[in-house]
C-alpha cells in the first residue's frame, strides 16, 4: 500500500508537468488554432539555454529568468510572426507541417550545435527525502507538484480574473467579436504564445533534473503533453491538468505493476480509450459537427 | 408582370406547408404556418427581421425539424428529411451568403450541381467528367450572360457574378420547387433587374420542360413586388396576410406593420 | 496565359519515362533500393492526397493502413500461400477498414477527427507490437519473399523495382481516371463546402467514407509492396510517428494537386538521403527546408504555377487601375 501511494506521488509530480506542457498546448489551440507538434521541442531547447547561462556562472533562478525572457522572444514572439501568423490563413494543415519541421530541426539543432550526450541539470529543490507514514516522499516531488500546480492555477486566474485574460478568452471564443469590441487581437494572441513560452520553461526547470537534459528529452515529453491535452479534454484548461495528471500517475503505477516497458504505452492506451468513449475529453465540452 | 396573365395551372400544390411550428426555448420563432405554392407559382415571403422566415426557411430545407405541423412536397411528407433527400426529390435551394464552390470553375460549379442526379453512385465511376451535363451548363452559362467567366475559378469573380452562379446552380438538377435566400442580398442595384428578369425567364422558360414554382424571402420591396405572384407577410411567427402583390400592399395591417406609409 | 505546349508535355513524360526506365539498371543496388522505396511511398501518398487533399478530411493514421498491407502479405507469405492472394486482400482489408474508420469523421469536427485517427493508428501498432502469435511482436516477420510474375522471377532487386514502377502507374492511372469522373468533383465540393454539396444532392457521407476506404487501400497495395521490398517488417515504421511524416509529404507536394505524391514522397523519403552529405546536420536541414517550405509555399510545391498565375492575374488587374486613373486624370 506504501508502496502504491509512494508511486501515486510521484507520479503527481511527473503528471503535474505534463499538465504545464499540455496546458501551454491548449492555450496555444484555443488561442489561434495552432497544434503545436513542436511543444516537446519547446520544453528541451530551454533546458539548454538554462544550461548555457549556467555555464557563464549565472545561479539557477537568474538563469530561469534570461531563459523566459529568450523563450518569450524566440518561442513566443518570432514563433508567432515568423510561422504562425503567414500560414494562419491557410487553415491547419501547413501550420501543422511547419511545427513538424520545426521540432525535426530543433532537436538536430541541439544534437549537432551543441551536445548528443545527456547533461546533468541542477535541481531547486534540496535533496531531501521525507518519511511520513512509512512512505517515502522526496521534497523534489512535493516541491514540483506545488510549483507546477500552483502556475496551472496562477494562469487559470490570470486568464478569468484579469482584464487581460478574459480579452484573450474573448479573442479565444469570437475574433471578430472580440475586435469589434476594441481589443487588440494580436497582441492578445501574442499573450497565449507568451503564457506558452513561460509554462514551458517552467516544465524545463522541473522536469530537467530527473530526466537529464538531451537533445530528444522533448520527444515523450511532446507526446505525452499532447495526449495529457486530449485526454483531459482539449478545449478546456482545466483538462490540461488532469489529463497530465492521470498519465503520470498511470505511467507510474503501470511500470511498477506490469512492466517498464509499457510505460509510455500507458498514455497511448488511455488516449485511445478516451478517443473512442468521450473524443472531446473528460472535461471538454461537445463540439459538434457545425451543420 | 401582369399577373392575370399568368396562368396558375390548378391541381395539386407543389408545396405545401400545414400548421408549421418551431420554438427555440421561450421564443415561438414560427407559430403555426400555413400556407401552399401551386406548380409554376413564383411565392414571396417578406416580414421584418425575426418574423421567422429564415426559421420558417431552414425547416423546409431540411436543416432543422420543426416542432410541429407538417410540409408536403408533390403530396409526400418530406418534413423529416434532410437536404439531401430533399434535394433528390426536387428542391433546389440559393443561399444567402455565397456558397459556390471558389476553387472549380464556373462551368464544374455548375456540372456538379446537377450530377449526383444522373446514374448511380457506382455508374458514375465510369461516367464522363461532365456526366453529359456540359451542353445544359452551358445553356444556363448563356443564359445568365456569364459567358465570359466561364472557365475562370468561381472564387475570382466579383460579387454579383458569384451570385449569378450560385442561382444558376440552383436550377441544373432541374427541381420541382426553388428557395431563394434573399437573391438580391449584397448585390449592385444595377444587377437586381437582370436577376428579376433571369428568374422570371427561368419560371417561364419550356426549354426546362417543367415550371418551377419558387419561394423567395427577399428585403427588397420592388424586387418582390415585381416578381412574385403571390406574397405571404409574416410578423412574429404567424402569418399576417397572403396574397397578390396588389392585396399586399393595400393591406392595411401590413402597411401600419411593415411596409410603412 | 500562354499554355505550356503539348509537345513539351509529351518531351517531358517521354523523359521522365526514359530516365524511370533506364536508369535504375546503371544504378548500384543502393540506387535501385532508393528509388523502389520512393514509388511505394508514393502509392500510398497517392492515397493519403485522396483523403486529406481532394477530399478534406484529417487522416493521421495512414501509416496504420501501411502497415496492415505489409502484415497481411507477410503473414499470407508465411503461411505459403502466394503474395498474389496476399496483394488483393491487403487492399481489401485496408478499404474495408477504411469505411470503419471513415465513421468518425461523419460525427466530429476536424481537429477531434485527427485525434480519432491517431488512434487508430495507435491501437494498430500496440496489437502488431503485442500480438506475437500473428505479427511477430517486436521481433516481426523476416524472410519475405519476393514474388514470381507469369513465370518471371521478381527476386532481383531490379526486376523488383519495374514491377513497383509498373504497379505505381496503374494505381496512378486508375486514381487518374476516378478523379477525372464526378467523383473528382464530387470529392472537392466535400472539401470547400459540405453544406452547398449536401443542398445539391451530394451524398456528403458516401464520399467521406469513401475517401478513407480508397485512401486505405492505397496505403494496403504499398505496404504489400513494401513487405517484399524490404523483405523484413517490424511494427517500428507504422507507427504514430510515421503518420505524421506521411501527412508532411502530401502537404509539402501540395494537397489536391495529382503529382503531388510524387514531389512529397520524394521530399520526406530521398531527400533525407541526399541530405546525409551534412552528416551530423543533415536532419537540421531537412526540417528547417520544411519550415521554409511551407512559410514560402502553404500550398505546397506543386502550388507555384498557381501562385505565379495569381501574381501575374494581380499585376495586370492594378496595373489597368492605374491606366483607368490615369486616363481619369488626364480628362479632369
Amino acid at each position: 500500500m506504501s508502496d502504491f501511494l509512494q508511486l501515486l506521488l510521484s507520479g503527481l509530480a511527473t503528471g503535474a508537468i505534463y499538465g504545464l506542457a499540455a496546458l501551454g498546448f491548449t492555450l496555444l489551440w484555443q488561442a489561434s488554432g495552432t497544434i503545436n507538434f513542436a511543444q516537446g521541442e519547446f520544453v528541451m531547447l530551454p533546458a539548454f539555454i538554462m544550461l548555457a547561462f549556467l555555464g557563464m556562472g549565472a545561479p539557477l533562478l537568474v538563469s530561469f529568468g534570461l531563459a523566459v525572457v529568450v523563450s518569450v522572444t524566440l518561442l513566443g514572439w518570432i514563433f508567432k510572426r515568423g510561422i504562425v501568423d503567414p500560414l494562419f490563413r491557410y487553415g491547419m494543415m501547413p501550420i501543422v507541417v511547419a511545427t513538424i519541421g520545426l521540432s525535426i530541426s530543433m532537436r538536430s539543432l541541439v544534437r549537432a550545435g551543441f551536445s548528443a550526450e545527456a547533461h546533468p541539470f541542477p535541481s531547486l529543490f534540496p535533496d531531501q527525502i521525507f518519511n511520513i507514514a512509512g512512505i517515502t516522499v522526496t521534497v523534489a516531488d512535493i516541491g514540483t507538484f506545488v510549483l507546477a500546480i500552483a502556475l496551472v492555477f496562477a494562469t487559470q486566474a490570470f486568464m478569468t480574473r484579469t482584464v487581460t485574460g478574459r480579452a484573450m478568452q474573448a479573442v479565444a471564443q469570437n475574433t471578430e467579436s472580440a475586435a469589434v469590441l476594441g481589443i487588440n487581437v494580436p497582441r492578445m494572441i501574442f499573450y497565449a504564445f507568451a503564457i506558452n513560452a513561460v509554462l514551458a520553461v517552467a516544465a524545463a526547470l522541473l522536469v530537467t533534473p530527473t530526466y537529464l537534459a538531451k537533445f530528444d528529452m522533448g520527444e515523450s515529453l511532446g507526446n505525452k503533453a499532447f495526449f495529457a491535452a486530449i485526454i483531459g479534454g482539449f478545449n478546456n484548461s482545466r483538462g490540461a491538468l488532469l489529463g497530465g495528471l492521470i498519465v503520470g500517475i498511470c505511467e507510474n503505477l503501470a511500470a511498477a505493476y506490469i512492466s517498464p516497458a509499457y510505460k509510455d504505452a500507458v498514455a497511448l492506451v488511455i488516449f485511445m480509450v478516451v478517443i473512442l468513449f468521450k473524443p472531446q475529453g473528460l472535461l471538454g465540452k461537445k463540439e459538434e459537427r457545425k451543420v | 408582370m401582369n399577373h392575370a396573365q399568368h396562368s396558375r395551372a390548378t391541381g395539386a400544390p407543389v408545396l405545401k406547408v400545414s400548421g408549421l411550428k418551431k420554438a427555440y426555448g421561450a421564443i415561438q420563432a414560427v407559430g403555426g404556418v400555413s400556407f401552399e405554392v401551386m406548380p409554376g407559382e413564383i411565392f414571396g415571403v417578406i416580414g421584418p427581421n425575426g418574423s421567422g422566415k429564415t426559421t420558417l426557411f431552414n425547416s423546409m430545407l431540411g436543416q432543422i425539424t420543426p416542432d410541429a405541423g407538417t410540409i408536403e412536397l408533390n403530396g409526400q411528407d418530406v418534413t423529416q428529411l434532410g437536404p439531401l433527400e430533399l434535394n433528390r426529390r426536387g428542391v433546389g435551394r440559393t443561399f444567402q451568403t455565397l456558397q459556390v464552390f471558389g476553387k472549380m470553375t464556373v462551368r464544374d460549379n455548375l456540372i456538379v450541381a446537377a450530377q449526383e442526379h444522373q446514374g448511380s453512385m457506382f455508374s458514375r465511376i465510369f461516367a464522363p467528367g461532365d456526366s453529359g451535363l456540359g451542353a445544359k451548363a452551358d445553356a444556363l452559362i448563356d443564359q445568365f450572360r456569364i459567358r465570359h467567366v466561364a472557365d475562370k475559378k468561381a472564387g475570382e469573380l466579383s460579387y454579383g457574378q458569384q451570385k449569378l452562379v450560385d442561382i444558376a446552380m440552383a436550377f441544373m438538377s432541374e427541381p420541382d420547387l426553388v428557395l431563394l435566400d434573399e437573391p438580391c442580398a449584397g448585390v449592385n442595384p444595377s444587377l437586381v433587374g437582370g436577376i428579376s428578369t433571369l428568374l422570371k425567364q427561368l419560371n417561364q422558360n419550356p426549354q426546362m420542360g417543367k415550371h418551377s414554382s419558387f419561394v423567395v424571402i427577399e428585403h427588397n420591396m420592388d424586387f418582390v413586388m415585381d416578381l412574385c405572384h403571390r406574397i405571404m407577410v409574416m410578423v412574429e411567427g404567424q402569418v399576417m396576410a397572403m396574397g397578390t402583390p396588389a392585396e399586399i400592399r393595400a393591406n392595411k395591417q401590413v402597411l401600419d406593420a411593415y411596409l410603412g406609409s | 496565359m500562354k499554355k505550356i505546349p503539348l509537345q513539351v508535355h509529351i518531351a517531358l513524360a517521354l523523359l521522365v519515362a526514359g530516365l524511370l526506365l533506364l536508369l535504375p539498371a546503371h544504378l548500384k543496388s543502393y540506387g535501385i533500393y532508393m528509388l523502389s522505396y520512393w514509388l511505394v511511398f508514393i502509392i500510398a501518398t497517392m492515397g493519403l492526397n485522396l483523403t486529406v487533399g481532394y477530399a478534406g478530411q484529417k487522416s493521421l493514421g495512414h501509416a496504420a493502413f501501411f502497415g496492415m498491407g505489409a502484415y497481411t502479405v507477410a503473414i499470407v507469405m508465411k503461411a505459403g500461400l502466394s503474395f498474389w492472394l496476399g496483394l488483393p486482400l491487403a487492399a481489401l482489408l485496408c478499404f474495408l477498414v477504411g469505411i470503419v474508420l471513415g465513421f468518425p469523421a461523419l460525427r466530429v469536427q476536424t481537429i477531434y477527427l485527427a485525434f480519432a485517427t491517431l488512434g487508430f493508428n495507435t491501437a494498430i501498432w500496440l496489437v502488431m507490437r503485442n500480438e506475437e502469435w500473428l505479427t511477430g511482436g517486436t521481433f516481426g516477420i523476416n524472410n519475405i519473399a519476393r514474388p514470381a510474375f507469369l513465370g518471371w522471377s521478381l527476386e532481383g532487386n531490379l526486376a523488383y523495382y519495374y514491377f513497383i514502377l509498373g504497379t505505381t502507374l496503374v494505381m496512378g492511372l486508375l486514381l487518374w481516371g476516378l478523379l477525372r469522373s464526378p467523383w473528382g468533383k464530387a470529392f472537392t465540393a466535400l472539401r470547400d463546402n459540405p453544406i452547398r454539396a449536401e443542398s445539391l444532392g451530394i451524398n456528403t457521407r458516401s464520399y467521406t467514407l469513401l475517401s478513407f476506404a480508397i485512401g486505405a487501400a492505397y496505403a494496403g497495395v504499398a505496404g504489400a509492396l513494401f513487405a517484399s521490398l524490404v523483405q523484413f517488417i517490424e511494427p517500428a515504421p507504422f507507427a504514430v510517428n510515421a503518420s505524421i511524416m506521411m501527412y508532411l509529404m502530401v502537404v509539402v507536394g501540395g494537397p489536391g494537386y495529382f503529382l503531388g505524391p510524387v514531389l512529397g514522397a520524394a521530399v520526406g523519403v530521398v531527400l533525407p538521403e541526399w541530405l546525409r552529405f551534412a552528416q551530423a546536420w543533415y536532419l537540421f536541414a531537412f526540417g528547417s527546408a520544411v519550415v521554409l517550405l511551407m512559410i514560402w509555399l502553404p500550398d505546397g510545391l506543386l502550388s507555384i504555377p498557381d501562385r505565379l498565375r495569381a501574381k501575374r492575374l494581380a499585376r495586370d488587374a492594378s496595373a489597368a487601375r492605374a491606366a483607368n486613373a490615369q486616363r481619369m486624370g488626364a480628362k479632369a
